[in-house]
């Protein structure tokens, strides 16, 4: 079981909603990955158009919690009218806060982020920021009122994996109690799995599902890895050495001369 | 009156935000709003008189990551 903000999710794999061929394929994989938070945005509508509204329809229709974002904003104030825009039309306090600061790598301004989430913060919203595996900017976000941090494995989207496993393994060791979900850069499950087993407390992945051959199995096999690496964190994993340790021991052993 | 929504040009009546939605088609939609980059609240539209020029947002919910 793990909490954010209070709330308890028995899934540990946190599932995006864009980029799948279908509404129907998304809303097996959902179903597929046993999420029970998915993610969601907004964007502009026109008065002849209906997608937003069927959208709606569908997500509500899921009975899961979203957890909305602000992708694609690049300054603090545009991050916080988003904000409070996906407050009042999801109906929840969370945020997924992504204040961007490189176009090429969608790094997040980790500035604009730390004065965004403190803004967010004193206004009542429980903010997901997403932000890097920084562990200074992690305590200025924390400082700001953030109960739940989400470091990037690697850019949005590109399939990399943990691209700094000491930074991540630090920043988890620096903040025990604090949730820590991995948000963009996962390709296969194998590297859910490994976030899991550095004692991360969830995973969010999106791309990595929706643009498989077959997103459906794919969340299936990132459910498992999520459950694989936590089960395997828990069981206390042994720790990698330089020498070789026979498996076999050696005492008893037969004495066969030569 | 021309006001922007969305970066397209309208010609509305004088008037408030609402009335603006309204008459652009949007009555009874799942929307959040904002005008010259600053929220506005579903409650405090129909209180919000906009300006000549004035630039509205309106977003629905949508697929995220």
């Amino acid at each position: 079981m793990s909490s954010f903000y209070g709330v308890d999710l028995g899934s540990r794999l946190l599932l995006g909603t864009a980029r799948y061929p279908s509404p129907a394929v998304l809303e097996r994989a959902i179903k597929a990955s046993g999420a029970e938070v998915v993610t969601v945005s907004l964007r502009r509508e026109g008065g002849g158009g209906r997608a937003g509204q069927s959208f709606w329809s569908f997500v509500q229709s899921l009975g899961l919690r979203v957890l909305p974002n602000t992708a694609g904003c690049h300054s603090v104030q545009e991050a916080v009218t988003t904000a409070h825009m996906a407050r009042e039309l999801f109906d929840t306090k969370w945020i997924k806060l992504e204040v961007i600061g490189d176009a090429d790598t969608l790094q997040p301004d980790v500035f604009g982020l730390v004065e965004a989430a403190r803004i967010l913060s004193q206004d009542g919203f429980e903010v997901f920021p997403y932000t890097t595996e920084d562990l200074v900017v992690a305590e200025r976000l924390v400082e700001a009122g953030c109960r739940v941090l989400m470091p990037w494995g690697a850019p949005i989207g590109s399939a990399r994996g943990l691209n700094n496993v000491y930074g991540l393994r630090t920043l988890r060791a620096h903040f025990p109690d604090i949730p820590l979900v991995i948000d963009a850069g996962l390709g296969v499950p194998s590297h859910a799995a490994a976030a899991m087993e550095l004692g991360y407390d969830a995973v969010l992945v999106n791309t990595a599902v929706a643009e498989a051959g077959d997103p459906v199995a794919m969340a299936r096999a990132f459910a498992l890895a999520v459950e694989a690496g936590r089960a395997a964190f828990l069981a206390q994993p042994l720790e990698p050495r330089d020498m070789a340790v026979p498996s076999t021991p050696v005492i008893g052993k037969a004495v066969l001369g030569g | 009156m021309r006001i922007f929504l969305n970066d397209d040009v309208h010609d509305v009546e004088p008037g408030t935000l609402a009335a603006a939605l309204e008459s652009l088609g949007f009555s009874g939609r799942k929307i959040a709003t904002a005008v010259n980059g600053r929220f506005v609240a579903a409650a405090a539209r129909p209180s919000t008189s906009l300006s000549d020029g004035d630039r509205v947002e309106v977003v629905a919910p949508m697929q995220g990551g």
